[in-house]
């Protein structure tokens, strides 16, 4: 659905010299049907400690409801800065939003993970609602989501 | 040019201010209902560590826990990876039914915040909110108008069902409009960000204890908060020794550490957080049901409002005469100020208004009731053209003008010209132009013609008047009227009854089949008004151009239309009427005559009649399912020839219609008029007025005087009058 076809500016650990390699990936998030609507994503990258790294993307026009996406809203404490020019609109129930995107070679077989948080209004706020590892084997591969997401894939 | 603003806003508002209305009147019962079937937490003493320990019980997944304003408990879950919520028995801690959020609610909740259709939607929605803001306040500067200023804004209404029942219910909907309207235009900035956002969660503690498996029973922190207070509370998740409890209150937001159970940071709720969530409460209910159902039952008020004034603006602009635009009050340099109570006194001003216009002055023509001598700056001279209601009682559009010419500082340098409409058939014939003209001559405002009267709507007497106007302005002035006839409708009889022949007073009692007409002319007012004994029926004969008004004997309730005619020499209605057979037709319509029907209670009536006066008390008397005690006082030549409605009479006695019949008979044995039995029976007379009685005149006018007289002796030993009871609405008369 949605197409971001630019070399991400994670934060300055991640971000990428232009010299160096990476690979076009696509993520993609499909919803469950939850019947309600549109549900707030965020995805974003932790280290192999767990620890914050970066937003890939923001799914969700309203800032003052991002604090309902638990895991990323402790990591940030809200900063907006993390999602400048990197945000869309709410995904909705049984809907697909997929991203097209550079990521670093680094970022690969070195413990990194990307996380999906979640909130649908009237509706609970999910951390951690899926977790990819970035492994090379994961490529291709899909996991399932714990409550609004269906599957996350990497492609 | 307030009530043009209301209009348009009205119009084009209609589908949008509906679809808000009533969606938000289904939402406004489910704070009360939540609340009905929320388990009650009430004399438990429940503190949020007590809670969270019993929900841990059962469900030891639990992530979060939410109180609604209802007090409802809802608890989110894992459980073998899969998501649950369950609504909670706080007693227990036990679940009591799958918390899911009902499709039709959700549906609901998105119809009436965004049309569906998201942000736009949104936008859209606050656009009707404001149209209803304004037509709400705007409305009420109108009824204010209406009813002649704001001491009299509940004063009781006058006028067409559909105008009357704007007006009452707007008077009942208007606060919650208002309430409603612009708490959600508030929301709205709020929703989109143009209002100042506060942030309402504190920092994240540098450090924690790194210490878990504390019970949550034990936790000091949780402890002191009691579960009415308690908003939602997320526990931290499992085996994170990082992680905290984040607690949300009625008073703010905080986090909790898992292994001393101490409050770790916390945040109190900012002024503009607790603004919005006031102004949440006050436009959903949630947290205030009661408010909630007495919102909806506003709002209820608005597709009433919708359809009136959809009516309202139909039928003013088929009646309201074609005249051509006039300049606004402020350039004018003719004011023509209408005092009318039917629209008929409209139809002239029309006239005036096109015929000055032609003349190339600059005219203004508006109700009397918005008179404002501030705006007619560069007036030249008023013109005012009035009606008389009733008995000499002000035109609905004249409504307060008397008070605001009373308290006029500055007369307006203009000078002034009075024309009163009235019919000479009745005794205060243009009474009340002729007051407003004497007020005015008072307060020492310069007249430019001499007061004048048009009599039954006379276009010859109108015309000559317009030329005395011409030549005070110095101008060829020729207005032309003629006035256009209520809409008519064919009334075929069904019985005739004879009376009088043998006393030389030839009578019929006419009984008409009920004109049916279609719910959209109803509506529209165009089709045959319902009415009630005491109203009138206008026809006019073949042959003249002249409409005749008799009193009816019935209502729509029995289902037919009936007249007591008496045939008089040389009468050409009479004669008409008289020589009807079974089948034949005529035109008539309905004139209401609201000012003469037994008054809205249970009190004693007194009904007093002679001849063919007996119609509409005969109606009284019909109408009178209730079986208040009516006693009834009628005139008659003799006992065997005209004594009308004889059958029905017996019957309404037995029935309990009727208290007591009395006659009084001027060609029997014993010669006596009504007011003769009326000081026979002074002393039950004056019993029943002082139980609270009204007494209905209705016949010829000597008769009427005559009653007068003896009721005028009667009640002066107990200090009354007929016309201190007039004043109350206690003696009235239809007099012809």
């Amino acid at each position: 659905m949605k197409s971001l076809i630019s070399t991400l500016a994670l934060t300055a650990s991640l971000a990428l010299p232009s010299a160096v390699a990476a690979k076009n990936v696509t993520l993609t998030a499909e919803m469950r049907n939850y019947r309600g609507p549109g549900a707030y994503l965020v995805l974003y990258v932790t280290d192999a400690n767990n620890v914050y790294q970066g937003t890939v993307w923001m799914a969700g026009g309203k800032s003052k409801y991002y604090k309902h996406l638990p895991n990323w809203a402790r990591a940030t404490r809200g900063d907006l800065s993390q999602v400048a020019g990197i945000t869309g609109a709410s995904v909705g129930s049984g809907r697909k939003l997929e991203l097209n995107i550079d990521l670093s070679d680094a970022l690969f077989d070195a413990g990194y993970k990307l996380h999906i948080d979640t909130s649908v209004e009237d509706g609970r706020d999910v951390a951690n609602d899926a977790v990819l590892p970035l492994t090379s084997a994961n490529a291709g591969k899909s996991v399932r989501g714990k409550r609004y997401i269906k599957s996350f894939t990497l492609k | 040019m307030l009530r043009a603003l209301h209009k348009y806003a009205g119009l084009s508002a209609t589908v949008l201010v509906l679809v808000l209305a009533l969606s938000g009147v289904a939402l406004s019962v489910l704070p009360a209902w939540e609340k009905l079937q929320a388990p009650r937490t009430g004399g438990l003493d429940l503190t949020v560590a007590d809670l969270v320990a019993r929900v841990s019980n059962h469900y030891p997944g639990v992530e979060q826990i939410r109180r609604s304003p209802s007090g409802r408990i809802t608890a989110y879950y894992f459980e073998n990876d899969l998501a649950g919520a369950v609504v909670i028995d706080p007693a227990t801690g036990k679940g009591l039914a799958n918390y899911e959020k009902s499709p039709i609610i959700r549906w609901l909740t998105s119809l009436h915040r965004s049309l569906l259709l998201g942000d736009s939607g949104r936008i859209a929605a606050a656009v009707g909110a404001a149209a209803m803001l304004f037509l709400s306040i705007s409305g009420l500067f109108l009824v204010a108008r209406r009813m002649g200023g704001w001491r009299q804004f509940f004063a009781r209404t006058r006028g067409p069902v559909a105008g009357r029942l704007h007006v009452e219910i707007g008077r009942f909907s208007a606060a919650g409009l208002i309430l409603a309207a612009s708490t959600s235009l508030f929301m709205v900035l709020n929703t989109f960000e143009i209002l100042p956002q506060e942030n309402t969660t504190p920092d994240f503690p540098s450090q924690v204890s790194g210490e878990i498996g504390l019970s949550p029973a034990s936790m000091p922190a949780l402890i002191a908060i009691p579960v009415d207070q308690l908003r939602d509370l997320s526990l931290p998740y499992a085996n994170d020794p990082t992680d905290v409890y984040t607690i949300s209150t009625d008073h703010g937001e905080g986090y909790i550490d898992q292994g001393t159970g101490k409050m770790l940071a916390w945040q109190p709720l900012g002024v503009w957080q607790t603004l919005n969530e006031t102004i949440y409460m006050l436009h959903t209910g949630q947290g205030a049901w009661a408010l909630g159902l007495l919102l909806g039952l506003m709002v209820l008020g608005v597709p009433v409002m919708v359809v009136t004034g959809v009516i309202l603006w139909w039928t003013a602009r088929r009646s309201r005469p074609k005249m051509p635009r006039g300049v606004v009050d402020h350039k004018a340099d003719t004011i023509i100020l209408v005092g009318s109570e039917s629209g008929s006194t409209w139809g002239f001003a029309g006239t005036l208004h096109a015929a000055l216009m032609a003349q190339g002055q600059k005219v203004h023509t508006s109700p009397m009731s918005r008179f404002d001598a501030k705006k007619h700056v560069h007036a030249k001279q008023v013109i005012m053209l009035v009606a008389t209601y009733g008995d000499g009682t002000t035109p609905a559009s004249a409504n307060g003008f008397l008070d605001k010419l009373d308290t006029l500082e500055t007369l307006p340098d203009a000078k002034l010209a009075v024309l009163g409409f009235g019919d000479r058939q009745f005794p205060a014939y243009c009474a009340y132009a002729k007051l407003v003209a004497e007020k005015a001559a008072e307060k020492g405002w310069a007249t430019l013609t001499e007061f004048a009267t048009v009599n039954q709507q006379s276009s010859q007497e109108f015309a000559r008047w317009g030329t005395t106007l011409g030549d005070a302005l110095g101008i060829d002035l020729e207005l032309e009227h003629s006035p256009t006839p209520p809409k008519s409708h064919q009334l075929t009889l069904i019985s005739r009854r004879e009376y009088g022949q043998e006393v030389q007073a030839p009578t019929a009692i006419l009984r008409f089949a009920l004109p049916r007409s279609r719910l959209i002319d109803r509506l529209l007012g165009k089709g045959w008004k319902s009415f009630e004994a005491g109203d009138l029926l206008g026809i006019t004969p073949q042959g003249s151009t002249v409409t005749r008004l008799y009193s009816l004997a019935s209502g729509t309730r029995d289902g037919f239309v009936e007249i007591c005619v008496k045939r008089h020499a040389n009468g050409l209605c009479s004669g008409q009427l008289t020589d009807m057979n079974i089948g034949d037709s005529i035109t008539a319509f309905i004139q209401p005559n609201p000012g003469f029907r037994p008054a809205k209670n249970k009190k004693p009536v007194i009904l007093i009649g002679a001849g063919t006066g007996i119609g509409p008390l005969a109606g009284f008397a019909r109408a009178n399912t209730q079986k208040r005690p009516m006693h009834l006082f009628f005139g008659i030549r003799h006992q065997t020839s005209d004594l009308f409605y004889d059958e029905e009479m017996a019957k309404w006695q037995g029935d309990g219609h009727l208290e007591s019949v009395n006659i009084a008979s001027s060609r029997a044995r014993e010669r006596a008029y009504v007011q003769d039995i009326l000081r026979r029976d002074a002393a039950m007379i004056a019993k029943l007025i002082k139980e609270g009685a009204q007494v209905l005149v209705c016949g010829g006018r000597e008769m009427a005087a005559g009653v007068a007289g003896a009721m005028d002796e009667i009640l002066a030993p107990h200090d009354l009058s007929p016309l201190t009871l007039k004043a109350q609405g206690r003696y009235v008369e239809d007099v012809y």
